[in-house]
């Protein structure tokens, strides 16, 4: 072993850590660049770049709430609503479809499987214009319903979830619930869930972060100043007058829509991390 | 299963029905419904004029024959290019990364740092990184001033104006959102691997080289495959990034407008007829690649088990 250590070479482990440094580099530097700037006002913006905070963050933060052009608090309102109830659904419909399809025997399990499996990845945007028609005809235009509602059939958060009780929930389980009379709704709520937890956290997370960040329904959906989520407020400060526009305040609504999700990512990274392969650990 | 009696298996299975009737019930009114009806309206001229609204008339196909006599073709190709252009440098550094991270042979200090730091970008809102990178960009911009007070340009480089500065913008941005999420899921792969290939490999002397090329690749095949076709599918969903940068204009001159760019222009001025059009062929294009990722995941079971988002992006 300490042999091929040695035969891997010092040039090339140093190689290896200039690439990554680089790419880390290249990750890092404009987030960097935009927490300086949310630091910094107008004026000093223009005058050019710096590596040095400014004292502004607190000006640049009070502006942008108070811009009546773009309602930034009823957007994170908005974002915090839609997120937290597509994670909520898309977790809890999606392990209750896996728990279906995994415990019990049905003539249809595998059909419904299969099916599972083949819109696994089919875009949302394919149904866009249908989608908007139906939202329009059930009135739900304008409202924050349309954006969380469809999360109740989430396929890929349905194969993380079987996948999961494939390797985690042992039927003999259910088995012995069944005999002390447990109810199967009782059973699942009360003792599969808790074994999912691990999976539904993280599925949890990445389904409230897929919802923070989505553009393209929500703005099809939402006109209402007051109803836009972030991501509509953000493509709205784009096709104003950007030159008219106050930059510090431009790069502080970015930190807003932004480092939240950096900063819960940074704090759970490595059951994240983990979690973007988690469903395949097979023992 | 096993455990269950036949008798058993008959009582409870409306038990099954009922578990997964949420989820069908909604992905048949929020998805079916839609995607039946958006197909219907592809057949039918029915748009806005003003303020009066043509049709819905019955044409047959035209207007496919439309779309097709339309831009649509150079959308697609720029589609693309932009996830050509992001999608390469992702597979190469992906590689990379994951046969480094997982050789034992190698030390790398502060692995773990450096696979939190490249997965972090793919959370960002796609939106919010994309007007970043236009302000960054912007011709007085942070990187253009940096850039003449480092003396490397002496005028500022207009990267939006330019076509390949454009298209290059998008790429980078595709490639730095989704390096780390390609990363992370080969190196699972890799580490499925048996490792007394490995060691077989090393006994016989093999260099790194030999290791990845003969081993390594064939045996992650597979995944490769998944990789490539989701990242087909996350590429035909380019949106966010082309739309905010060029404020849905594609500029310059239409040259980074992709396909959901254009749907939306269609939806926007309420021309349904075209939206459902272009809606179709987009569904075709993705019916053909979902049959790929489902024969890449069931080609070997012990893989794929990863979460790759749905969301634009290469």
């Amino acid at each position: 072993m300490k042999e091929s250590n040695e035969r891997s070479g010092l040039g090339f482990t140093i190689f290896v850590h200039v690439v990554l440094i680089f790419l880390a580099f290249l990750c890092l530097f404009f987030f960097y660049i935009l927490l300086i700037n949310s630091t910094r006002n107008h004026a000093m913006i223009q005058k050019g770049f710096s590596f040095i905070p400014g004292k502004s963050f607190m000006i640049n933060l009070k502006n942008v709430l108070a811009d009546a052009n773009i309602p930034v608090v009823s957007g994170i309102k908005n974002s915090l609503i839609v997120s937290g109830c597509s994670a909520a659904l898309a977790t809890y419909f999606s392990a209750m479809t896996a728990y279906g399809i995994y415990a019990y025997d049905f003539k249809m399990k595998k059909p419904a499987f299969i099916f599972i499996m083949l819109i696994l990845s089919m875009p949302t945007q394919v149904s866009a214009l249908g989608f908007v028609q139906l939202v329009t005809k059930m009135n739900m235009i304008n409202t924050l319903w349309p954006l969380f509602l469809p999360s109740i059939a989430a396929p890929a958060v349905f194969y993380f979830m079987y996948s999961y009780m494939q390797s985690s929930l042992p039927l003999e389980l259910v088995e012995a619930a069944r005999m002390d009379g447990c109810g199967e709704f009782r059973t699942f709520n009360r003792i599969v869930l808790p074994i999912m937890k691990p999976a539904m956290a993280v599925q949890a997370i990445f389904s409230f972060v897929t919802s923070w960040n989505t553009y393209f329904i929500p703005a099809l959906v939402i006109s209402q100043n007051k109803k836009k989520t972030l991501p509509i407020l953000i493509a709205s400060l784009r096709s104003a007058d950007f030159l008219k526009f106050d930059m510090g305040k431009v790069y502080m609504l970015i930190t807003i829509a932004i480092v939240p999700i950096i900063i819960v990512y940074l704090i759970l990274s490595r059951y994240i991390v983990d979690g973007v392969t988690l469903g395949g650990v097979k023992e | 299963m096993e455990g269950t009696g036949k008798k058993n298996n008959v009582s409870y299975a409306r038990w099954g029905y009922i578990f997964i009737f949420p989820f069908f019930a909604a992905f048949l009114i929020f998805q079916l419904i839609p995607l039946v009806s958006t197909i219907y309206y592809s057949f039918f001229e029915y748009y806005r004029s003003g303020l009066k609204v043509i049709g819905p008339n019955p044409v047959g196909l035209a207007n496919y024959k439309a779309i097709f006599e339309s831009d649509f073709l150079k959308y697609m190709g720029n589609t693309i290019i932009l996830w050509l252009l992001g999608f390469v440098p992702q597979i190469f550094f992906s590689l990379l990364l994951a046969a480094w991270f997982t050789d034992l042979r190698l030390r790398i200090h502060g692995k773990q740092f450096f696979k939190v730091v490249i997965y972090m970008p793919n959370l960002i809102m796609a939106s919010a990184f994309a007007m970043l990178f236009f302000a960054l960009f912007s011709d007085n911009g942070p990187v253009n001033s940096f850039l003449i007070s480092a003396g490397i340009l002496d005028h500022p480089f207009r990267f939006l104006s330019t076509v390949w500065g454009a298209r290059g913008l998008v790429a980078l941005m595709n490639f730095l959102m989704w390096f780390g999420n390609t990363t992370i899921l080969l190196m699972a792969a890799v580490m499925g691997i048996n490792p007394a290939l490995f060691e077989a490999a090393e006994l016989d002397g093999c260099s790194h080289l030999q290791i990845f090329f003969k081993i390594t690749l064939p045996m992650i095949r597979p995944i490769l495959i998944y990789v490539l076709i989701t990242s087909m599918l996350g590429g035909l969903q380019m949106f966010d990034v082309p739309q905010i940068l060029t404020n849905g204009k594609g500029s310059p001159d239409r040259t980074v407008t992709t396909i959901i760019m254009y749907l939306n222009n269609h939806l926007y001025s309420k021309n349904y007829g075209m939206a459902g059009a272009v809606s179709v062929v987009l569904f075709i294009i993705c019916a053909v690649l979902c049959i790929g990722v489902y024969f890449s995941m069931n080609g070997d079971d012990s893989l794929v088990r990863s979460r790759r988002k749905k969301r634009g992006g290469a």
